[in-house]
């Protein structure tokens, strides 16, 4: 990295290695019609420049064969691109689900990070290399972007909902974090470094760290202080529905709708519970706009999502 | 081919401030646009001067960053809406479309000359915003942070764009209803030379595109203003909407900013190959075909943004099809040089650079439609190389040889050639120097909209400085010598280039009523001798 005129960026995940094999080909197309482009007009104005001011050009005359190969063969090439690129997305798009999560709030202009075992860390984000880690990105204010360049991977970071992205470092290294999307005055000062080790490394790392809270615990502690625990009960005559177990359920609202329970319905839930009062109970939520930060949102869902476990574990089935 | 002018030309034809600014001639109004957006053009290019500077050292040390901001924005504010969007159409397209389609006027002057002062007083909301403390969201306006979270003038530059906006609606709405109504006799539809199909094209996106855009920026300013909830999500609004609506607009005009240049070369390409179009049909048709496809593409500047992969998926299958029609005109060109005669002229010089830096620029495009690339690119200085290969490499390009080719027509006298083509090859040299550095910054994952970067990043950073200092000076050229050929330039005559086409059989400059007995078409457009049979 301390090249003075570099011209490739590292390779340091899996994504990158793939992204790059689409990348070189588009590079070997371009050239290709570069060449050819440049080729024939230099040709062109050598072979047929006017050498007298009279002199006659060649007729035109239609040649549909040259026309439909100029039209087919670019549609094809065009067509191949489409589909190898749509591929790549997908697999940028779909985290594994062995994947390790890790929340990322971004603000003006700092990137907020926690890792699932509650560390905390400020515009830099520790992770071993050969695990696949998967981000939850939101945002306090404006959208920002998550854009490591070696990994390749770009996620805009929206106010208002979640977004995900994913990668598995391949390569130990320290790597810029760059927030790719204009957000005002010190954009680009909203910088800062992905550090990838050894998993033995990341051991020591983790070891070091002050034990930090879970963020279930957190959300535990949250879910009281809040009164969040007065109305959802475990018990059957609560006023509001019981939470354990509901993650990633499908829940019917008023209006029979179905929606998934996921990340951003208990975060709208949260936020605006009139929006989507849920069947079978009186609409008697408050809103929590404005009284919860981001990273406690994060920690309330990190709280239900953990009941959803419990019950499973229990269940069994 | 020598004609007895009885009338007086355009311009000897009234005299003083007034005969100018209440004029309703058509080539009158076309150099009120010129003026006006050469002035505009080298503001933005101070702007764009000021970036480069600062970008010299990897700490940004020329301006604190909140200036920095608004600098860039002020460069793309005032290059897309007051220099490209009206560059061509409203300079050249005014001037030579009545003349090329044998019309005395376009079909509604005094609209004409609304749209321009429609155009001043858009501009003068826009630059007082600047003087005022500026604007720094960019010239996208992207929500929640131009509605809610920035502290600078956004409504005052909102209204400066929302006003210029019904110029070009009116400028649009005028070339659509000459060119259906105002035809000389025999000059059908597939008789009209392609920069009138281009032009066509480009009013059609105006007339579509441009009230969306409007309808956008007022409901940013409606949500700055009265905090409506539209795009906050914090009031139960969706910022994504606003990249919607927006790129609804936005990217279309990236075609209203080619389309037109594309139109020039069909004309300097066959003038000084001397050779008739190769695929008329093709080329007209195409440029239609990017009319339409290129409203069904905006999505490609959100595959990151959280739109569903399954939309982006259409998004990014359309983007690769609109780059067909392109690559069919190039094609085109391509086969239109293969056996002419070709002369390099400084229109022609410019319009082979063009063809070159084009096929660059939209090649590059395909890495954007790519998704799996375009996240990686997105937001980096690839695409900012990317467009600007598309709009100073194409449009301003092919602008310069429009101007260029018609500036004889324009003003009856001869630039000086030496100058013109040394001018010509600055341009291409300096902008390659300026722009290409910024692929491989942009591989390297340099952010765009970045006012200081990682040292590393240093090096490509001087070397694009660099090239933007001998941009500058091929830019510069052409106004010194341009404006030294009105008084001491060789009388051109009606036709210098020896070209077909309505414009070149009027005198130049032509009278006001562009031409002494009505015009009447009876051949194909582009009909050049060959050394086979004359033509008759």
């Amino acid at each position: 990295m301390g090249a003075v005129l570099p011209l490739f960026p590292p390779v340091a995940s899996t994504y990158a290695r793939q992204e790059d094999l689409l990348f070189y080909f588009l590079v070997a197309v371009t050239l290709f019609f570069v060449l050819l482009i440049f080729g024939s007009i230099f040709f062109f104005a050598v072979r047929y420049r006017r050498r007298t001011p009279d002199e006659r050009a060649q007729p035109t005359r239609p040649n549909l064969p040259l026309e439909v190969a100029w039209t087919v063969i670019p549609l094809v090439i065009a067509l191949v691109i489409f589909v190898w690129g749509a591929k790549l997305f997908f697999v940028a798009m779909r985290p594994p689900a062995q994947a390790v999560e890790v929340t990322v709030v971004g603000k003006q202009w700092m990137w907020k990070i926690q890792h699932a075992d509650g560390t905390r860390e400020i515009n830099a984000l520790h992770i071993p290399v050969g695990t696949p880690i998967k981000l939850i990105l939101t945002s306090e204010d404006v959208i920002h972007d998550f854009f490591v360049p070696a990994f390749r991977i770009k996620r805009d970071v929206v106010p208002g909902r979640y977004t995900t992205a994913w990668f598995e470092a391949t390569t130990p290294g320290t790597y810029h974090l760059f927030c790719a999307q204009y957000c005002g005055t010190n954009h680009a000062a909203m910088i800062g470094s992905v550090v990838v080790m050894e998993p033995a490394d990341y051991e020591r790392w983790v070891r070091a760290r002050t034990s930090p809270v879970l963020p279930a615990s957190a959300g535990a502690v949250l879910f009281q202080r809040l009164g969040c625990s007065s109305c959802h009960q475990t018990n059957t005559n609560a006023k509001a529905p019981a939470l354990a177990g509901l993650f990633g359920q499908q829940v019917t609202l008023a209006d029979s709708r179905q929606v998934t329970a996921d990340m951003d319905f208990l975060r709208d839930h949260i936020l605006t519970p009139g929006k989507t009062p849920v069947a079978g109970y009186p609409q008697i939520m408050p809103t929590y706009q404005g009284q919860v930060s981001e990273e406690q949102i994060l920690e309330l869902i990190a709280y239900v999502r953990s009941l959803a476990r419990a019950e499973r574990s229990q269940g069994g089935s | 081919m020598s004609m007895v002018q009885t009338a007086p030309s355009y311009l000897e034809d009234g005299h003083g401030l007034a005969s100018w600014l209440l004029t309703r001639d058509h080539k009158r109004i076309a150099l009120l646009y010129l003026v006006s957006i050469i002035g505009f053009f080298f503001l933005g290019a101070i702007f764009a001067g000021l970036i480069r500077v600062n970008l010299l050292s990897p700490q940004g040390d020329l301006v604190r960053p909140q200036t920095y901001n608004t600098f860039f924005t002020m460069h793309g504010l005032i290059m897309i809406f007051f220099f490209l969007i009206p560059s061509i159409p409203a300079v050249l397209g005014n001037f030579v479309l009545p003349l090329m389609i044998g019309a005395r006027d376009l079909a509604f002057p005094k609209i004409n000359l609304l749209s321009w002062y429609i155009f001043i007083v858009g501009g003068l909301f826009t630059i007082s915003a600047g003087l005022f403390g500026g604007v720094d969201t960019g010239w996208t306006f992207y929500t929640p942070f131009s509605s809610i979270y920035s502290n600078s003038n956004v409504v005052l530059t909102v209204i400066g764009i929302f006003i210029v906006g019904f110029s070009s609606i009116l400028t649009g709405l005028n070339f659509i209803i000459t060119t259906h109504t105002m035809r000389a006799s025999g000059m059908t539809w597939f008789r009209l030379p392609l920069f009138i199909w281009a032009l066509y094209a480009t009013s059609l996106i105006m007339v579509l595109g441009t009230p969306v855009l409007a309808t956008t920026l007022v409901l940013v300013a409606l949500e700055r203003v009265f905090h409506l909830g539209i795009f906050d999500p914090s009031r139960g609004g969706d910022p994504i909407y606003f990249q919607h609506l927006f790129w609804f607009y936005s990217h279309p005009a990236v075609y209203i900013m080619i389309l037109p240049s594309l139109g020039v070369m069909s004309e300097t390409i066959t003038c000084f190959a001397r050779r008739r179009i190769f695929g008329y049909n093709a080329i007209a048709f195409s440029s239609l075909g990017i009319a339409v496809i290129g409203f069904l593409v905006w999505g490609h500047h959100m595959f990151v943004s959280g739109q569903s992969v399954y939309v982006g998926m259409m998004f990014s299958l359309l983007s690769f099809l609109v780059a067909i029609p392109s690559a069919i005109k190039v094609f085109n060109w391509m086969a239109t040089l293969y056996g002419g005669t070709i002369a390099f002229d400084t229109p022609m010089l410019y319009s082979l650079g063009f063809i070159g830096l084009f096929t660059v620029g939209g090649l590059t495009g395909l890495y954007l439609a790519a998704m799996g690339v375009d996240i990686h690119v997105h937001d980096t200085y690839f695409v900012v190389a990317h467009f600007h290969y598309i709009m100073v490499g194409g449009a301003v390009m092919g602008f310069m040889a429009g101007l260029h080719y018609w500036w004889p027509k324009i003003t009856g006298r001869l630039y000086p050639e030496v100058w013109g083509r040394l001018a010509a090859i600055i341009t291409f040299l300096g902008f390659n120097l300026t722009f290409f550095p910024q692929f491989i910054l942009g591989y390297l994952g340099m952010p765009r909209r970045y006012h200081m970067y990682p040292p590393e990043f240093q090096a490509l950073n001087v070397l694009s400085s660099a090239g933007a200092s001998i941009l500058g000076i091929g830019y510069l050229l052409p106004v010194i010598y341009l404006l030294w050929s009105l008084r001491r330039g060789q009388v051109a005559g009606p036709n210098p280039w020896r070209a077909t086409g309505l414009e070149w059989q009027t005198p130049s400059p032509p009278p006001t009523a562009n031409f002494e007995a009505p015009p009447v078409v009876r051949e194909e457009p582009y009909s050049y001798p060959t050394w086979e049979a004359q033509i008759d």
